[in-house]
């Protein structure tokens, strides 16, 4: 299991480039955190990510 | 007037007014930009939906420079883990500080604020910390390397007005930073006040937002703010006690 976005997965040995492009993320708008750490986009190529691994995902939207 | 820039962490900026993009239709964000003439808008950061489709950014001309706010952290921790993402995103070093315990009223935590700001004006985050405006704390984020000192005027979302204006004007006087009034502000005629009494600019968002007409509204927040600074540049006329003073001559009658 995978947890990305606070949802569990049934994923395992998973790139992470790939699995950005899979759900459609435009990589220049996103930050990506993998167990608390920040992964630098020109690292997400030769990520992969794990059992047990969780995932944050996240962009901008509307804020004061 | 032309010279008379807002300077932010070495970035010159010709408008004073931050515009906040909650609360907003993504359809509107363009036209409100235009109208409001301000060059940063703040954002927040939220986990992306998969698809990526309608992004923000999208809707924010590039000229603009966005200013991430780190709405959600409850503490400096928080915080600082919301910053280190923003920038990551890829949009800069700016960020609004924002660290707020209390779901009521939302007012900052400036302890935590304090903490946050050290730590991130270390990593060379330009940071612009929303505070409760309190003499001694504005001087700590002075200290721990702010850029700019972002007071609330009432709490957030009320459209209540300046109703702090005695503590924010003692920040405008001792603090050598640019003080930037954030939260509050629900009128032209408030920021308009605010400007006139000498701080830097004024934020506002869901006096916009909940504005009749969006558009109509930022312009006038736009004319208010340009008209607030302009009275302080001049320095306003003096107020007489008492009694009153003719304003035409009181010699050359038509009479005798």
């Amino acid at each position: 299991m995978i947890k990305i976005n606070g949802e569990n997965k049934d994923l395992n040995n998973l790139n992470l480039m790939e699995y950005l492009k899979s759900c459609g993320y435009k990589i220049e708008v996103v930050a990506v955190e993998l167990n608390g750490n920040i992964v630098k986009k020109a690292d997400y190529v030769n990520t992969t990510l794990h059992d047990g691994d969780v995932v944050e995902i996240v962009s901008f939207v509307g804020g004061g | 007037m032309k010279d008379d820039k807002l300077v932010i962490g070495g970035k010159q900026f010709n408008s004073r007014f931050i515009l906040g993009s909650g609360k907003f239709s993504l359809k509107f964000m363009q036209s409100v930009i235009d109208n409001a003439e301000v060059e940063m808008v703040t954002v927040a950061l939220r986990r992306a939906n998969i698809g990526g489709q309608n992004n923000i950014l999208d809707y924010i001309p590039k000229n603009i420079t966005l200013l991430p706010n780190t709405s959600g952290a409850r503490t400096a921790e928080e915080a600082v883990r919301i910053a280190r993402l923003a920038r990551e995103v890829g949009c800069g070093d700016f960020v609004k500080l924002e660290i707020i315990g209390d779901s009521k009223y939302l007012l900052p935590n400036n302890a935590e604020t304090i903490k946050a700001t050290e730590i991130l004006s270390k990593e060379g985050f330009i940071v612009m910390p929303y505070m409760y405006p309190d003499l001694y704390v504005a001087r700590d984020l002075v200290s721990a390397g702010a850029s700019a000192v972002m007071p609330l005027a009432a709490p957030i979302g009320t459209n209540k007005g300046l109703r702090t204006k005695d503590f924010i004007k003692i920040l405008v006087d001792e603090i050598d930073l640019p003080i930037i009034v954030d939260a509050g502000i629900g009128r032209p005629s408030e920021a308009c006040a605010a400007m006139e009494m000498g701080v830097s600019a004024v934020m506002a968002n869901t006096a916009i937002a909940t504005a009749g007409n969006v558009d109509i509204m930022a312009k006038a927040f736009k004319n208010a703010i340009i008209a607030g600074r302009e009275a302080y540049l001049a320095g306003t006329g003096r107020v007489l006690e008492g009694k009153a003073e003719a304003s035409s001559p009181l010699v050359g009658f038509l009479e005798d």
